[in-house]
């Protein structure tokens, strides 16, 4: 069924993508501005009176290892109007994309996980999904709570789960967890726009504008965690020892 | 055009229009339009009811597998194909009729005012079944009624802009073959 409906998703996208090239370009050129100032190069020192010291000690300091990946694919269907919103993309297993995968658009914000893969194509939940739940954290205040959406206002996300005493201010960054193998650690989800007090709960509920912008998604990047299977093993093996 | 071929031509038609059309619309952040169920407002008035409603299955698990839905427009899809041929036996105006022309219309169903009934009642059981397997609950009821309300103002409104479009010709037939 995938199959089917992402062979004509892909045929009506061609058409949907010549459209929006415009809006395409600029979000790519922003992604590169990004990158480029996070180059070494545009970095200098204080002063004269600090320098790098390499620490020699160090063991395994070069033995870098490599433990996200990103694969770049085209979205070829895209809803934002629904209740429960998907995403469908271009590639699929052939491409290496798997199941729980995260996925972030071309500037890095989160825009979903991975639910269904078949063949050439994958379905990915939205965050703009009544279903969706991803583990968030405020990057000042380091509090963990869970982002959801509750079904009205594209592009309006909700976090739960953050205690009233929490230090929050509108205009705070909130970021990936990296408490699940799915994002890594500082990946940016939104920023707080409205703090709501519910005097029944302990917790604040907090809207959340998401930095990603679901209205135009033509090019996105599923993130593949090389350590996932090592991770699932041994908790796996614990959840045996437990047993 | 034979009524299989016609019948074919307006599934996709209709497939296509909702899922690449009015599925980008959101009024207000409320309100999507739905139109691709006048596809089962359509099919022939000769049909039975089990056929009526294994096309209805079909065409809701096709737009379902266009959202990545579980299966929430087949069922209301089903449920308006059965409750069809009930508003069509009440709102008929005379025994018969229903042999003369092929399918539902302002002309076939004896003037404006009926057919419209017709249309409405089984816009508002769609849209307010739809909406209610997707929420799945009542906590929010007043933002329920709305949505439902407004949502089948709307689709009536497309309909009635399709009719005018589309002067569907409805031949007078005998029922004496």
């Amino acid at each position: 069924m995938n199959e089917i409906t992402g062979k004509v998703s892909a045929q009506y996208n061609k058409a949907e993508y010549y459209l929006q090239l415009k809006r395409t370009n600029d979000s790519l050129v922003q992604a590169n501005q990004r990158l480029y100032n996070k180059l070494k190069i545009d970095f200098d020192l204080p002063d004269t009176t600090s320098k790098i010291v390499l620490d020699t000690i160090r063991i395994d300091s070069l033995t870098q290892y490599r433990k996200f990946n990103y694969l770049e694919s085209k979205v070829v269907y895209n809803s934002v109007t629904l209740q429960s919103n998907y995403i469908e993309l271009g590639r699929g297993a052939n491409a290496g994309i798997k199941k729980e995968m995260g996925v972030v658009d071309v500037t890095n914000c989160v825009v979903g996980i991975v639910t269904d893969v078949s063949d050439k194509y994958a379905v990915v939940m939205s965050l703009l999904n009544k279903d969706s739940k991803i583990s968030a954290q405020l990057k000042k205040a380091k509090d963990v709570g869970t982002i959801t959406w509750d079904g009205k206002e594209p592009n309006l996300l909700q976090l739960t789960g953050i205690r009233k005493s929490a230090k929050i201010a509108k205009g705070d960054s909130i970021v990936t967890s990296g408490y699940t193998p799915t994002f890594p650690y500082g990946q940016l989800i939104g920023r707080v726009e409205e703090i709501i007090t519910d005097k029944s709960t302990n917790n604040l509920t907090i809207n959340v504008r998401s930095a990603a912008n679901f209205y135009n998604l033509q090019f996105v990047y599923a993130l593949e965690d090389l350590k996932r299977d090592e991770i699932n093993k041994l908790l796996d093996k614990v959840k045996k020892q437990d047993q | 055009m034979s009524t299989l071929v016609k019948n074919i031509f307006r599934f996709i038609l209709f497939i296509l229009v909702q899922v690449y059309v009015l599925d980008r619309i959101h009024i207000n952040y409320l309100v999507t339009p739905y139109i691709y169920f006048l596809f089962i407002l359509w099919l022939p008035f000769n049909m039975s009811r089990s056929s009526q409603m294994i096309i209805a299955f079909i065409l809701g698990v096709t737009l379902d597998s266009f959202r990545h839905n579980p299966g929430f427009h087949a069922a209301a899809c089903v449920l308006i194909a059965y409750i069809r041929p009930f508003i069509i036996s009440i709102l008929i105006p005379q025994e018969g009729s229903d042999t003369n022309y092929e399918e539902p219309s302002a002309k076939s169903m004896g003037g404006f005012v009926p057919y419209m009934v017709y249309v409405g009642t089984l816009t508002l059981i769609h849209n307010g079944w739809l909406f209610l397997l997707e929420a799945w609950q009542f906590a929010n009821i007043w933002y329920f009624l709305i949505k439902t309300l407004l949502s089948a103002a709307i689709s009536l409104l497309l309909i009635l802009a399709t009719e005018l479009f589309f002067n569907r010709k409805q031949k007078f037939r005998t029922n004496t073959i």
